[in-house]
Order: C-alpha cells, then structure tokens, then sequence
C-alpha cells in the first residue's frame, strides 16, 4: 500500500456518523471511528476553546464534560462520545454572562497565559458539581489533572473557592 | 479625576476572551488553502550527512520539501551571532537538528512522510557534558569550544588568601530545565510576492522573528510582518526559538506558494527546543573569624548547546549575579559557556541567575558552617548596604534594607521556633523537617549597555472611536505576565483616563514600533516608562491645541482627540528610549552600572523529607520581595507564585535525562512539573522601600522568583538530613544516592 493523499481520500468512506449534544445543542457529523474527540471538537465543530497542550492524557488542556464526567478529550475515541451530553469551554457562561467561575478566574489571576483555563475551568465545574462546598483539599486533589505553568495554582484555588462561596450564598 | 489605576488590580485585558475559550491561539487559526508543515531532523549528534533517501512508497510530487538549498538569504538564524544554519547543510552538529522540511495539506500524512526520509550519515565524535568540552578532545564550535568568556575582577584577591582566617570552596551544579509553556511552540506563514512574508506565531519577540526572516528570505524589512498571536506560555522558551520555526514556515510558504502551518507536538517541542542551561559553579572564598568575606573566586560555567544562540546573555547575567546580594571588597568572577552536540540551551525565566546564586547561597550556607555562625547570621553579616558597591563596582543607591527584609521573611515563616522544634523532633521517625534561606537580587531591564543599544520606542495613539480613547503601540508581548494590562493601566494613570478607556494594539511589526523583546523582566519598568512619556506626549499635544486643559473630563478629552484627528488625519506620539545621565558601563571590563536597578529578596523554605521514599516535599514557603512600586497586586502575587512553582521544580522534580545529547524524557508522563497537589501554600509578601526608576517606581519582577527558590530548598534538605547537596534537581534516587554515600563516609 502506498501513502498517498488519493489513498487517504478514499480511506474517507471508512468515515462513521456520529451524533451527540454538544453544549446543549445536537449534532451529527461525520467522523473516523478512532479521531480523537479533541480534533472532532476542535476542527468539525470548530470549538477551539478546548486545547491540546500533550495529546497523552498528562496536561489536562483538552479536558470536558462528557455526561457530566471529566475526561481528557485527546485520550478518547469520537466514536466513544456517541449519544453523549458534552460540555467544553464555550458552553459555560450563561449567554453573555461569565458562569461564577470564570468570573472568579478572571477576578482572582487564575488565568494568565489562558491556555489551560478551558481545561481548568472545567476540571473545577465537574469539582464544584461534585463538591460544592470544597476544602482546600478537595481543590488541589480535583485540579491535580490539570497543568498549569503559569500561576503556581494558588490563584485558581482562590478562585475556585471564591466561585463555591458565590455560589453558595447566591 | 479618575481614581489612581496604578496599584489596583484591573481586570487582565483579554482575560474574558481567556476564560470563555474565545482567545485565538495559533493552533486556533486556519486560513484558506493553507497546509501543514513538518521537520525531518537529525538522529544523531554529531556527523556528516552522506544522503539522504526517500520511501517510494510515499506520493512524493504531492509533497513540497525544502532543503539549506532553497534558503534565498543566508542560511542562518540571525541573532546575536550567526552561527546555528537554519536547514543543516551537509553536517549536523546536534540531535534534532532540523535537515528537511515537508509540506503536506494531510497532517496525518506528513507524520508519515516524517519517517519515510532516511538519512544516511558518517557520524563524527560528539562531547556532551561541560568537562568534555573544556578538555578539547573534540573542537566542535570556534577554537576551542568556548562559545563565550567574561571576567569581573574588583580589588586585590590574590592579597586575601593569607589574611583568611578560613578558605572555604565548593562546587556546585544545575541540571538543564524545560520552559514547559502548555502551548507548544508554533506559527503560519503565508507568502505573498507584493507584500512578501507574514508570519503569525506564539512568540515573545516580533521583531527578532522580523530580523532573523529578513537575512533568511533575503528580503528588505518592509516585506516581512511579524504577527503574535496569542502565546499559551512562554517563559523565555519562546524568545529565540520562534525565528527557526518561523523560517521553517517561511520557507515552506515560499516554495509551495501556500500558507503554511507548523505546530510542534510536545514531544518535538520537548527533545527539539531551548532549555535552562546546565551549570557548574565553582567557589573559593575568604572569610574573616567575624564571618565576613575578605574576598574570593567564582568560575561560573554554563553548556550552550551546539551554536552560540543566546549563550553570551546568559552567561553575563549569571556572572553578574553570581556575588548574591552580599559585599565584596575583593571578588574574581570568571564565566564561561562552552559548546556540547546538544541541542543549544536558551533563555528560561532567571537567565542565568537561578544557576550562580544557587550556588552562591548553597556556599553561603557552607561559609556558615565553616565559621560556625547560622546561616542567618552570615547573610547578615555580608549583606550590601546603600552605598556599598556590588561586584561590578555598581554603587547601591537606592534604600534597600535587607536586614529588615531577612526578619520579616524569618517572622512569617517562624523560621527560629520551627528550626529549633525541627532539630528535636528530626530525632525519631522517618520523616525529617529543615528550613532553609535563600536571598538574592536580580538586575531588572537589560545588562550595561543594552538598553541604550535597543533604544526602543512606543507610541501611543488617540483614537476616540468606538473602542476607546486611546490605544498602546508597543512590541512588548503578553503571555500571561500581564504585560496588556499593565501598560494599559500606565496609559490611563499618566492620561487621568478610566482603565477600560484604553487598548493595547495586537503586536504587528507592521503597527507597533520596536519596543524590544519581551525578556529580562523590562517590560513593566522600560517599557512602561516609555508608555508613561508617550501618553504624557499625547495630552501636551492636546493642551496645545487648546481643546483640553490641566484637568478634564474622559469626554473632553475624547471630543479633543476627535478634533485633532479630523484636523490632522491622526494624533500619535511616540517616545524613545534614553540611558539617564552619569550612568556608566565598560563593556570590556565588565565595570559599572549593570542594571537600572535590582529587585531583592528573600524567600523561607520548610520542607519534609521521608526518609521511607526518599522524596522531598516543601511544606510551606514564604517569599518576602522589594520590587519597587507593585502595580497590580493581583498579577505581581501571579508572578511570584508562578515563578516559585517553576523554581520549586527546578529544586525537585524536573529532571532532563541525555542520552547522547538527546533528551529521553521529552514527555509529560515522564518530565514531571509540579501539579496543584504538589506545592506548599506560596505566602507572598511585599515590601515597597522606593526607587527612582520606571513607571511609577515599578522595578522588574517577572524573573525574580525563579532564583530563589532552589537554593532554599536545597539549604532546608540539607538542614533536615545533615546530609551535603551539592546540585539540583534533587529527585528521590539522588536523595537516596546522598544520604547513602554520607553513611558511608
């Protein structure tokens, strides 16, 4: 077999539908059953919010909601995602209000180079889902699949906790 | 009057677009036609390439290949030297040296075609560490592997040695270190024969890109536009490496005629780009019975890699630091970066100082026990005070206290009752308390002469239409340090206009003037000087229209840069960079005036070590700084974290594995960065004591806080076990390894 653009062109028709909810609205797209849903969101669905920083499951940039649960969106499967309710960056505010979090994150300096926060501020709704009233604790261990280089965490622990209590007292 | 800006914690400009995912990176961006690019590099270290063969079972007319031979200009990345080729041209003199470059519009398909070019080589001896290098058994760059030496020579030392009442000498050694940004570096290029080249990219100097792309293209400066799109991280990884990628992708888009996109994955970005540079300090130091240095020698030694690159920056700003912020009366400093077949170490955050002042205060701590004093007491003892000189014959000028600095950091962090409860309960059981010092300076803006030579200029521009009043021309780029937001608010204080009134222009070399790179922790004190005095411009040409007076409205001062603008087409005022009077620097004796201005401070480690696994945990860390006026406190306190989180790395967790010049960790599972469960609570204090320089007193402060960190902890492991470290990164095995030869002893 020889590698050619030809080749991979008819490779195409190896392409599977698949149909989900993403941020609440349905879609059907057309997909290799093994694309990781990282490039199906990025490149299909043009939702760039979600980032690639390793593409091996380390750094957390990728991650989302898949049926409420986090997942590093390079790790998974398009196909895997079938019939699923999926949540990415650009489905967290309400309208164009900023969701309490990102708020907070923008408040407190728990974004600065921005390229984790997508996967961040995700990692922290799927913890404050879970644990809303979290400890430190709970924040350091929830946010331990997310790499950030920039801010040495202690800001988005403080946002994280400063979204809990805005949100508690709301 | 608007409320004071400066010293309030505004929102970051584009953080909304950060925290709703809408802020475009360069992976982010696609443009019509445009296709991927991709580097077929060297798989050894040192050779001469033979030939260089293609898998027929790849469609090769489909693809574009760029070789040195389809280089227009000069086959060089120009920076300080010319020495590292763009494309290897017959010789490789590092792995992962780029040879080769495919165009394809299939990604997934130039992966591929990657591997389906072999190389054919006849491999050359390679040396690979700073000894191998020194003993010239191989000459692989210049006459004898010396990329560049410096010597600092103030007093008499050979006169001290008799007078000494103790001799003390130590070596001490700093492992390489990843800048680790989560953005991978990357760029598009497209190539157009009216307008020539442009070039989007995450970067941190636009105009290093622009003049490495014009020797490269061969191309005049009109004809090359460098754009920074958004930057997920950069941390100096990101100051020289852009314009290799960038002349990739330049090339690439010449041949094909396409817009063409590289984008490292982390494994190409990890074994292929710029590191910390591995270190070796050596020290020999008088001391008086009082505990006072008489005076000493430091050779202070760094591995540049294969090419010179930035070698020569690095290696004065670590030789200048390499005295700490103690009092020399007699001091010989010798630098020198020597050449190995790995790939050339770069600019990481510190610059050269994380690695002489780990040393400097892992020998203080040494000094210390040589006298028999604390390691309190001998920093005290030998701290540079006003009018003291530094080891460049710099007279301190401004009222720096360390003393009072030392004992706010040594009450935060109860350094006296934990050591002293340490000491008893280190008794029984396997765990093992220590606390640790560390205190330092680091010189803000660039080195001696570099500012005048750079004389950077910004402008800034009334605009009054719909997005606000006025807007920052400037190259200074923001990734993540808050470089927007700051001279935003430097704009709005010196013009008395609301923060949201003002913009900052999207770096574009064909917008903003040459402001200077985004490194050495200028932007905020240079820059925003620059900003300040080309804000102030804007409101006298106002005054001198008539249409505003000393004080006014944001309105009236809107309606006034709408009349000046509808009567002169634009209102723009820009301000160029002037050296202040009486400063001094020889750039031959290394003499005078280094740096505007320090920073200074002194940061307090606790760590645990057990001694069941051997690993070293900080428990708590106390970081005390005068960096002049603190304009954002949010972002300053962003900066001080950040940079203690990378410097605790440094200490403890990052470790490059070389195998032949290789690194063989250049992954995230196995390069391990300290996660949110790894660090101690970062308690941050700040300390104004006044400065004359920058922007409303701001001194430098971005890089500060990667200089301390290490030494502390490494003071404080040491404190814990009463075993001796002499290097970092400390790992659990070299713990193991330490305390095991100690036994021995």
């Amino acid at each position: 077999m020889s590698h050619s653009s030809e080749n991979r062109g008819k490779d195409d028709r190896g392409k599977r539908e698949l149909s989900l909810t993403v941020n609440g609205k349905p879609e059907t797209i057309r997909v290799f059953p093994m694309e990781r849903l990282l490039d199906v969101l990025r490149q299909e669905l043009g939702l760039t919010g979600t980032k690639e920083g390793c593409g091996e499951g380390e750094c957390g940039s990728c991650s989302v909601l898949m049926n409420g649960e986090l997942v590093n969106s390079c790790l998974v499967p398009a196909l895997q995602a079938a019939g699923t309710n999926l949540t990415t960056i650009e489905g967290i505010a309400e309208g164009p209000q900023l969701s309490a979090l990102q708020a907070a994150f923008l408040e407190c300096g728990g974004a600065q180079c921005g390229i984790c926060t997508p996967g961040m501020i995700l990692a922290s709704c799927h913890l404050l889902d879970k644990k809303p009233k979290p400890t430190l604790e709970d924040i350091r261990e929830g946010l331990s699949g997310n790499l950030c280089r920039c801010t040495g965490y202690m800001q988005i622990f403080e946002a994280v906790a400063q979204a809990a209590r805005r949100k508690a007292s709301a | 009057m608007t409320e004071n800006i400066i010293g309030k914690s505004v929102p970051r400009k584009e953080g909304r677009d950060k925290v709703t995912g809408a802020a475009r990176y360069i992976d982010d961006i696609t443009m019509p036609g445009m296709l991927y690019g991709a580097t077929v590099r060297s798989q050894i270290p040192r050779g001469v390439i033979k030939h260089i063969s293609f898998d027929p079972q790849f469609e090769w007319s489909e693809f574009v290949v760029v070789t040195a031979q389809d280089i227009p200009g000069k086959n060089c990345i120009a920076l300080i030297g010319d020495d590292q080729p763009c494309l290897a041209d017959g010789k490789v003199n590092h792995p992962e040296e780029p040879i080769l470059l495919l165009v394809h519009a299939d990604p997934h398909l130039l992966r591929k075609a990657v591997d389906g070019v072999s190389i054919e080589y006849e491999p050359l001896p390679a040396i690979f560490t700073i000894e191998d290098s020194e003993r010239c058994s191989q000459i692989i760059w210049g006459m004898d592997n010396t990329l560049k030496t410096f010597l600092i020579a103030k007093g008499d030392v050979d006169s001290v040695w008799a007078k000494a009442d103790y001799i003390v000498e130590g070596e001490y050694t700093t492992g390489a270190q990843e800048q680790l940004y989560i953005e991978n570096n990357g760029v598009i290029a497209a190539f157009d024969r009216e307008r020539g080249i442009t070039v989007w990219g995450s970067l941190q100097c636009p105009y290093y890109v622009h003049k490495a792309l014009m020797a490269l293209c061969n191309l005049p400066a009109e004809k090359i536009r460098v754009v920074q799109a958004e930057t997920g991280g950069a941390f100096g990884g990101k100051e020289d490496y852009p314009s290799i990628i960038a002349g990739h992708a330049a090339l690439l888009a010449m041949k094909s005629g396409r817009p063409v996109k590289i984008v490292y994955d982390r494994l190409e970005d990890m074994t292929a780009t710029t590191k910390r540079h591995p270190s070796r300090t050596r020290h020999r130091t008088a001391v008086g019975k009082d505990g006072k240095i008489l005076g000493g020698e430091i050779d202070f030694t760094i591995d540049g890699g294969a090419y010179a690159t930035l070698s020569s920056v690095v290696l004065s700003r670590g030789t200048i630091h390499a005295g700490g912020p103690y009092y020399w009366p007699n001091i010989r400093i010798r630098g020198k970066a020597v050449a190995t077949n790995a790939p050339p170490h770069g600019a990481f955050r510190g610059f050269g100082a994380p690695q002489s002042l780990f040393a400097m205060e892992r020998h203080m701590d040494r000094i210390a026990q040589a006298v028999g004093l604390s390691p309190v007491e001998i920093r005290r003892r030998n701290f540079l005070k006003p009018g003291e000189t530094t080891t460049t014959e710099q007279t301190i000028r401004e009222e720096i206290d360390l003393g009072k600095l030392l004992d706010r950091a040594l009450e935060l962090s109860d350094y006296t009752a934990k050591k002293a409860r340490f000491a008893e309960e280190n008794a029984v059981g396997p765990i093992k308390k220590g606390m640790g010092i560390a205190a330092f300076l680091h010189g803000a803006g660039f080195t001696g002469s570099g500012e005048r030579y750079l004389a950077s200029v910004v402008g800034v521009e009334g605009c009054a239409d719909g997005n606000g009043t006025v807007r920052v021309l400037v190259s200074s780029t923001e990734f993540g340090q808050g470089t927007n937001t700051v001279l935003c608010q430097i704009a709005a204080e010196a013009l008395d206009l609301p923060y949201d009134d003002v913009r900052i222009a999207q770096p574009d070399t064909n917008e903003v003037p040459n402001s200077g790179p985004t490194v050495a922790s200028r932007t905020a004190m240079v820059v925003g000087s620059l900003v300040r005095s080309a804000a102030l411009g804007i409101k006298q040409t106002l005054l001198a229209d008539g249409t505003i007076g000393e004080s006014y409205s944001p309105e009236e001062f809107r309606a006034a840069c709408r009349h000046h603008i509808s009567e002169h087409g634009q209102l723009r005022s820009y301000a160029r960079y002037e050296a202040p009077e009486g400063v001094f620097w020889d750039d031959e004796k290394y003499r005078g005036e280094a740096y505007a201005t320090f920073a200074w401070a002194i940061y307090v480690a606790e760590v645990a070590v057990d001694l069941s696994t051997y690993s070293a945990r900080v428990a708590d860390f106390v970081a005390v700084q005068e960096v002049g006026r603190v304009l954002h406190p949010v972002l300053a306190k962003g900066q001080i974290a950040g940079g203690v989180a990378q410097g605790i790395g440094f200490a403890l967790y990052e470790k490059v594995v070389w195998q032949n010049g290789r690194m063989q960790n250049g992954q995230m599972t196995n390069y391990i960065m300290p996660t949110s469960a790894d660090l101690p609570p970062i308690r941050i204090f700040f300390e104004e004591m006044g400065n004359v320089h920058g922007a409303y007193g701001a001194k430098g402060i971005g890089e500060l806080p990667m200089d301390g960190p290490a030494p502390a902890i490494v003071n404080a492991i040491e404190d814990a076990l009463g075993t001796r470290f002499d290097s970092v990164p400390l790992l659990p095995e070299d713990i193991f390894d330490a305390v095991c030869a100690d036994g021995e002893r």
